[in-house]
């Protein structure tokens, strides 16, 4: 059997690493609910497991979504994660063939050109060598992109990169050296025995010139097994655990375990599979407009890691999402967010060296809904019958217009209707959650959820998207929740509504609460289009900004929200629309003193086009006068 | 203190020596917008709670300057957090958070007592 003693840290750190992963996963897997470990059960036997595979190829080693946004970015990481295992698979293989036996330890593959010096001469060996050289020079690439981004991440198409803690730095260096001094290693060896391929080969002859190569071979397959070793050992405590961690995510994701609102098992999953690339940083608007840069989710969940206190860093963010579409892990970062809000059950404190490996979390428990009330004082609920329920939020009561179109547009409809905060009701209870209160948002929830059972409606329609979400997924009533612009459109599909074309550029910009959040996208689009043109911009849907006026964040003052929402403005009315159209009363009121082009909601400008209602009702019965007269001259 | 020949009535008094500033000066070091609040009471105005119960922004913050805390401690958590009073504010204090923050402040300060 062939050995040498430079194996050995190679070989500690590769036992170590497997074996670590391995406790840490059945450790994980204990700690999920019962439902969640059935889930994963059946997902191995079933169709999960096969996705799971095709996920891991495309997106842990090919990196695909991030080639699709970014290509020098994703080059980059595909090179160091793809061309890293191939050079490992067609290793194994290489020694496998044309070593001295089959079935050999892992160290064989790794160190094949020590043990084999004299491979690689001619015929289909040197072919071998050749593609052997040819992967270690893309991963070559890739790091040499990774190095210039350490230092100008311009280079690579982002505007910031992330911070790293000294353990991270330590982790990074002895990642860099890896490959490095495998191509010294396998230059020298190749010289010394006059083999190698294109790039061993040809440096080797180089070195060979004015060094001793002989001699310098050693040291360098030392400095190879110690810097994979070091790697290896230093894996668990710094980003990089997100390699191992990111294979059971990607499996646990498929089988349909999602993060949900408590802090566990999958949570602590999702936070060690985040590589800290910095996408979250570079997409985030208050890095963009302010300037914040240390609250981003990447610090939040290396936050999490390192038990520190994360208050600061949670509380601070617009909670819009963006970062959610466009993390290359997929993160579930704003459930993540939320749950982060909450008050903690124990203290965060900084772990000693050893416990790092193992490493106990600030626990955050759901919050119980029991004891005193801390709205008492609410008044009896008192409701009239209806078909359906209109709810439009604090905020549409301060934007007065939205909430005299929308009675204009139900009324014009003929919708029987009724009004259930037109003195001013209670808030959803979303803000608080926002806030990280959940048990008085319990108390609201339930003390609205009243009113709307007794009310007996099918339709509770909304005009406030935050309302909205909150309603769909917090309110556990059988009722259909629908957004105004959702009940315009199917109003207006059913006949029942008919709109005039105002021959305007209409501008649409998506609020996060129903966007990002909500996934309605498609409906208030369909509405402006039946009353105007619509024009696209380079932020549609997914990529749609956040106001910036948004209730999620407490921390960022009046200047900076004002800045944020102007920078949107400015980017949105780019070309010139006649309305910058939104659909939720806070964006408008945030857009409305920052920008010159006119802001309305999509209710105004529907209850601008509203020509003479249907005579044959179908489903709203209710008959109706017009309060306003309507101008059908056009 | 000395007599001047009138009486100040005990009401009407605020005695600053005697009256514990330190919620105040916690929410003014957490959120400096806290001291541009020229009391216009457009907060008030707006308020959802205070439609329902006689919640006032205007009135609390008032009183946490003056440091008379017994009176803003269980009324600070009647406030729904809905954020109206943000988008009303003529002077871009961030009321929410002065709010989030006094409530965290007699929070700490209970459990610190006990």
């Amino acid at each position: 059997m062939q050995f040498d003693p430079f194996v050995i840290p190679f070989n500690i750190g590769l036992y170590f690493i497997l074996i670590y992963a391995v406790v840490r996963c059945v450790l994980w897997f204990r700690d999920l609910s019962r439902a969640d470990k059935l889930r994963l059960q059946r997902g191995f036997f079933g169709r999960p497991f096969a996705k799971s595979l095709k996920e891991i190829f495309m997106e842990s080693l090919i990196h695909r979504k991030i080639l699709k946004s970014n290509f020098r970015l994703g080059y980059m990481h595909m090179s160091l994660a793809f061309g890293w295992f191939l050079l490992i698979l067609f290793g194994t293989i290489e020694a496998d063939i044309f070593g001295t036996r089959h079935l050999n330890p892992p160290y064989k593959a790794i160190f094949f050109k020590f043990f084999n010096p004299e491979h690689g001469r001619n015929g289909i060996e040197a072919f071998y060598a050749f593609i052997m050289d040819f992967l270690l020079a893309f991963i070559l690439s890739g790091l040499l992109l990774a190095v210039i981004k350490r230092f100008s991440s311009r280079v690579v198409g982002m505007k910031k990169t992330t911070r790293l803690k000294t353990l991270d730095k330590v982790a990074l260096t002895s990642l860099w050296l890896i490959f490095p001094s495998r191509l010294l290693a396998e230059s020298f060896t190749s010289a010394a025995y006059d083999t190698g391929s294109f790039l061993t080969g040809s440096l080797g002859s180089v070195f060979a010139s004015f060094l001793p190569v002989n001699e310098l071979a050693y040291p360098f397959w030392w400095l190879y097994s110690i810097s994979l070793g070091t790697f290896f050992i230093l894996l668990p405590l710094t980003r990089y655990m997100h390699i191992p961690t990111e294979l059971f995510l990607i499996f646990a994701r498929n089988s349909g375990i999602r993060t949900g609102d408590h802090y566990g098992a999958f949570t602590e999953i999702q936070t060690y599979s985040c590589s800290s690339c910095g996408i979250c940083i570079d997409t985030c608007q208050l890095n963009l407009s302010t300037g914040i840069t240390d609250i981003q989710s990447a610090y939040l969940l290396k936050g999490i890691r390192n038990n520190e206190d994360v208050k600061d860093i949670a509380n601070n963010c617009l909670m819009c999402g963006r970062c959610d579409q466009n993390c290359p892990v997929g993160i579930e970062l704003t459930p993540i967010r939320m749950i982060m809000r909450r008050e903690p059950e124990t203290k965060s404190g900084d772990n000693g060296f050893f416990e790092k490996y193992f490493p106990s979390h600030v626990k955050i428990p759901v919050p119980k809904t029991n004891g005193s009330l801390v709205y008492g004082w609410l008044p009896a609920v008192k409701t009239t019958k209806a078909e359906v329920l209109y709810f439009a939020g604090c905020m549409t009561h301060l934007t007065p217009a939205i909430k005299k179109s929308m009675i204009k547009i139900l009324d014009a409809a003929g919708v029987n209707y009724n009004f259930m905060d037109e003195e001013g009701g209670v808030c959803c209870g979303r803000p608080l959650m926002l806030a990280g209160k959940y048990k008085q948002a319990r108390e609201l929830i339930n003390y609205n959820s009243k009113i709307i059972k007794q009310s007996g409606a099918n339709i509770l329609v909304t005009s406030c998207p935050i309302c909205y979400k909150v309603f769909r997924e917090s309110y556990y009533l059988n009722i259909d929740v629908y957004h105004h612009s959702q009940f315009i459109n199917s109003l207006i599909n059913e006949d029942v509504l008919r709109l005039r074309f105002l021959r305007k550029k209409i501008t649409y910009h998506s609020p996060c609460e129903l966007g990002r959040r909500s996934g309605v996208y498609a409906e208030p689009k369909e509405v402006l289009k039946h009353v105007g043109r619509l024009q696209l911009t380079r932020h549609e849907d997914e990529n749609a900004y956040c106001c910036g006026g948004s209730l999620g964040n407490m921390h960022i003052s009046y200047a900076q929200k004002k800045k944020i929402a102007s920078d949107a403005a400015k980017d949105l009315t780019r070309n010139n629309p006649d309305i910058l159209a939104t659909a939720c009363p806070l964006c408008k009121k945030t857009f409305s003193p920052v920008t010159e082009t006119p802001v309305a909601d999509i209710a105004e400008i529907v209850a601008e086009a509203i020509i003479l209602s249907h005579p044959d009702k179908k489903n709203y019965s209710k008959v109706i006068s017009l309060k306003e007269p309507v101008d059908i001259s056009e | 203190m000395s007599n001047f020949g009138f009486t100040l009535l005990k009401a009407r008094r605020i005695d600053y020596d005697a009256n514990d500033r330190s919620i105040a000066d916690f929410i003014h070091d957490n959120e400096p917008s806290f001291r541009w609040c020229i009391e216009c009471g457009c907060c008030s105005a707006t308020c959802t709670s205070g439609n329902y119960i006689g919640f006032s922004l205007r009135e609390l913050q008032i009183l946490l300057k003056r440091g008379e805390n017994e009176e803003v401690k269980e009324k600070i958590f009647n406030c729904m957090l809905c954020g109206k009073c943000i988008l009303v504010c003529p002077r871009g204090v961030n009321t929410r958070n002065v709010i989030a923050l006094a409530q965290e402040a007699f929070k700490n300060k209970k459990q610190h007592a006990v």
